[in-house]
């Protein structure tokens, strides 16, 4: 029983790190329509900022704020030069713009900063495991990435509930030419989303990587997943977004904790084993069967 | 312009009928000696680039070293080494080996330290006959069931130190473990060796937990070892993936002891800080090893490279030091290869590492080293096993 509340932390924990990633992938898509692939790029270079922050100032404290910032820079140089030229544009051709910048983006940090594997040290104030069971501690650096993705959770979801232009958002998402006819800018609500969607990736990326290490391609297989949340929360909801990735979290973790244990099994257990390690795109699977629009997508 | 064009045929006309007459001239006067003074070529197929490229650089430092230590001559040969940098790109690898075999015809190729790289070069010189002498890459099938009697190997096999480590906490009475790896070629053939050299001495794995590589989400893993019963965990993690598990192991706080084929603690322990203290390994060479030969080297290799000698350094200059034994016994006449061949399966090598001599499947066999990681150093505490051979299973040398 122990061991299960060990691993709903471990769920939970990677629920929320794929909720910062997937909400500004599902935000960006919403409101502007594209997809964008270089979304696990941005999350890498939030992860290689931490690192250098790291290693020039040598206090992680920094690399948060120093991440969201420059998320926030890099996402209105982007929107402002390249992907508002590409809005009236096929979706093959900002796939290929997208898939661009991943080549740009990779290319960049192996020649600042190299190849190379780093590991980013957790604060000294932080170096510490606090005991969930009796045989098993929890690293308080995870408990404060369950923190701070909550805290960024909420103010999320007050500014694009609670506030005015969170409201112009949401229009934007569900009816664009509405927003438009109203006498909006849509320029400026484009540039906003992109900026806090990139801020988000960024923001993720630097809060992941003492637990993950940096190293290059890292966001690739997070795109992936990020995608699986944003397509089962449904395409542009931020709730969806992170209720789904909760379901994701927890769904993984349970099923690589207790997936393999059938397969010593035989049979039907190896079929169970072999299941539990895809249990997540089942899951996408079944919900796109029963609700295509994704849980919280509406109708389209 | 189209009468230089004519100018310029002519002109190569001309010298081609030069160069005829003179291969002939050349062909009517037999020059033994000519043939005999040229150069053997030495093809460094390694990593110069990338997350390998310290290791391909301390490679080709300590063979540099040994040609130099013998006067630039090896068998009375002059040397010629032609440096390749594979990258470490598997989808590369053949087209990489072909270019030092065919275009730079080299009589020897060393290489390389990425496994998927070397199925492509053990592809290309079983074809070719070239001889192969791998200073690094552990896939066990090199030495097992695609054994060639052109390919030897200085370094390891995957196999070896894992088999180590289980034996070493066999002898010490533990009965259950359990072992953790990534779900890639590397962590099954060393999770092979620790079950065999537990079961050798009295102990069984239990259970194996696997991710897919390269990921790094280890809880899921972890939380489970408490609810396994088992006395001792083994893992095979290399690079950053070993400086996460090492550190991840320690911050879930967990009773049970953690040992590990030597890669999990090699060259990143200064990156594990205190976690990776009291984590014990085994290798085939360690910090603090005592022997004429390891203290001869460590300062030379020094001097040479900047930088203090490692494990790669040792089966970079023991893959020079075997070609020199061959090359010495036939007196440079790297064509006789039935001699060649025969001398370096029964060399016997005075290593950095300690002695060192050939299997029959012409696999390094060497002692494996328990290590202790102290202070940032993996320093050795005994011998787990002493000339430890691979089984060489499917090889039919």
């Amino acid at each position: 029983m122990s061991v299960f509340v060990a691993q709903l932390l471990n769920g939970l924990q990677y629920g929320l790190l794929l909720f910062l990633i997937a909400s500004g992938l599902t935000l960006i898509f919403g409101v502007l329509r594209v997809i964008n692939l270089a979304h696990g790029s941005l999350f890498m270079m939030g992860a290689y900022a931490a690192f250098l922050v790291v290693r020039t100032t040598g206090s992680l404290w920094l690399a948060l704020p120093v991440a969201i910032a420059a998320g926030v820079a890099l996402g209105l140089l982007l929107e402002r030069f390249l992907f508002r030229y590409f809005y009236n544009r096929e979706h093959l051709d900002q796939v290929l713009l997208t898939f661009a910048l991943i080549l740009l983006f990779e290319e960049s940090r192996s020649l600042l900063v190299g190849n190379d594997f780093h590991s980013v040290p957790v604060p000294a104030a932080l170096n510490f495991s606090v005991p969930v069971t009796d045989a098993f501690s929890y690293a308080a650096y995870r408990f404060v990435v369950i923190g701070v993705c909550l805290c960024l959770a909420a103010a999320l979801f007050f500014w694009v509930e609670r506030t005015k232009m969170g409201a112009i958002i949401r229009a934007a998402a569900e009816k664009p030419e509405m927003v438009e006819v109203l006498g909006i800018d849509a320029g400026r609500v484009h540039l906003t989303v992109f900026a806090v969607g990139t801020a988000l990736a960024m923001a993720a990326g630097a809060l992941a990587a003492p637990l993950t290490s940096v190293y290059p391609n890292m966001g690739d297989s997070l795109l992936i997943i990020s995608f699986v949340v944003v397509v089962i929360g449904g395409l542009g909801s931020i709730s969806g977004a992170f209720w789904a990735a909760l379901l994701i979290g927890l769904v993984d973790t349970l099923g690589k904790a207790y997936g393999p244990a059938f397969a010593s099994r035989g049979g039907a257990g190896a079929v169970i084993a072999a299941a539990a390690s895809m249990s997540v795109y089942i899951l996408m699977v079944v919900v796109l069967l029963y609700r295509p629009t994704g849980l919280f997508g509406g109708r389209s | 312009m189209e009468r230089t064009k004519i100018r310029f045929g002519a002109a190569t006309r001309r010298d081609l009928l030069k160069g005829a007459a003179a291969a002939n001239l050349a062909g009517a006067f037999p020059m033994p000696a000519i043939a005999q003074a040229k150069p053997v070529k030495v093809g460094l197929m390694l990593p110069y680039s990338g997350t390998f490229a310290q290791l391909g650089e301390n490679i080709t430092f300590a063979i540099e070293m040994y040609i130099a230590e013998k006067g630039g001559k090896l068998g009375g040969r002059e040397i010629q080494i032609v440096k390749l940098d594979d990258e470490s790109k598997p989808e590369l690898g053949l087209q990489n080996a072909d270019r030092l075999i065919k275009r730079d015809n080299v009589d020897v190729l060393i290489g390389t330290v990425h496994s998927g790289v070397q199925m492509a070069i053990h592809k290309a010189v079983t074809e070719s006959g070239t001889l192969c002498i791998v200073p690094n890459a552990g896939a066990v099938a090199v030495t097992r069931n695609l054994c060639a009697k052109n390919v030897f190997r200085t370094s390891f096999s995957n196999w070896q130190p894992a088999y180590g480590m289980g034996a070493v906490v066999g002898k010490r009475g533990i009965k259950k473990a359990a072992w953790v790896t990534w779900d890639y070629a590397a962590g099954a053939e060393s999770g092979e060796g620790f079950k065999q050299g537990l079961e050798a001495n009295g102990g069984q794995v239990v259970q194996t937990l696997t991710l897919k590589f390269p990921e790094t989400n280890f809880q899921p893993l972890l939380a489970q070892i408490p609810g396994l019963g088992v006395d001792v965990v083994g893992a095979f993690f290399a690079g950053g993936g070993a400086i996460n598990f090492v550190k991840d192991y320690a911050a879930a706080g967990l009773k049970v002891p953690l040992v590990g084929s030597g890669f999990l603690t090699e060259g990143v322990l200064a990156p594990q800080g205190a976690a990776a203290e009291g984590v014990e390994t085994a290798l085939h060479y360690g910090d603090g090893l005592e022997n004429p030969k390891n203290n001869t080297f460590r300062p030379a290799f020094k001097a040479k490279a900047g930088r203090e000698a490692d494990v790669y350094a040792v089966q970079g200059y023991d893959a020079a030091q075997l070609l020199g034994i061959g090359l010495e016994a036939v007196k440079g006449k790297i064509d006789d290869e039935g001699n060649l061949y025969r001398a370096m399966r029964e060399a016997k090598i005075d290593s950095p590492r300690g002695p060192i001599s050939f299997s029959k499947s012409q696999e390094v066999v060497h002692n494996i080293y328990v290590r202790k990681a102290t202070g940032g150093l993996n320093k050795v505490t005994g011998v787990a096993v002493e000339n430890l051979a691979d089984p060489g299973t499917g090889c039919k040398l």
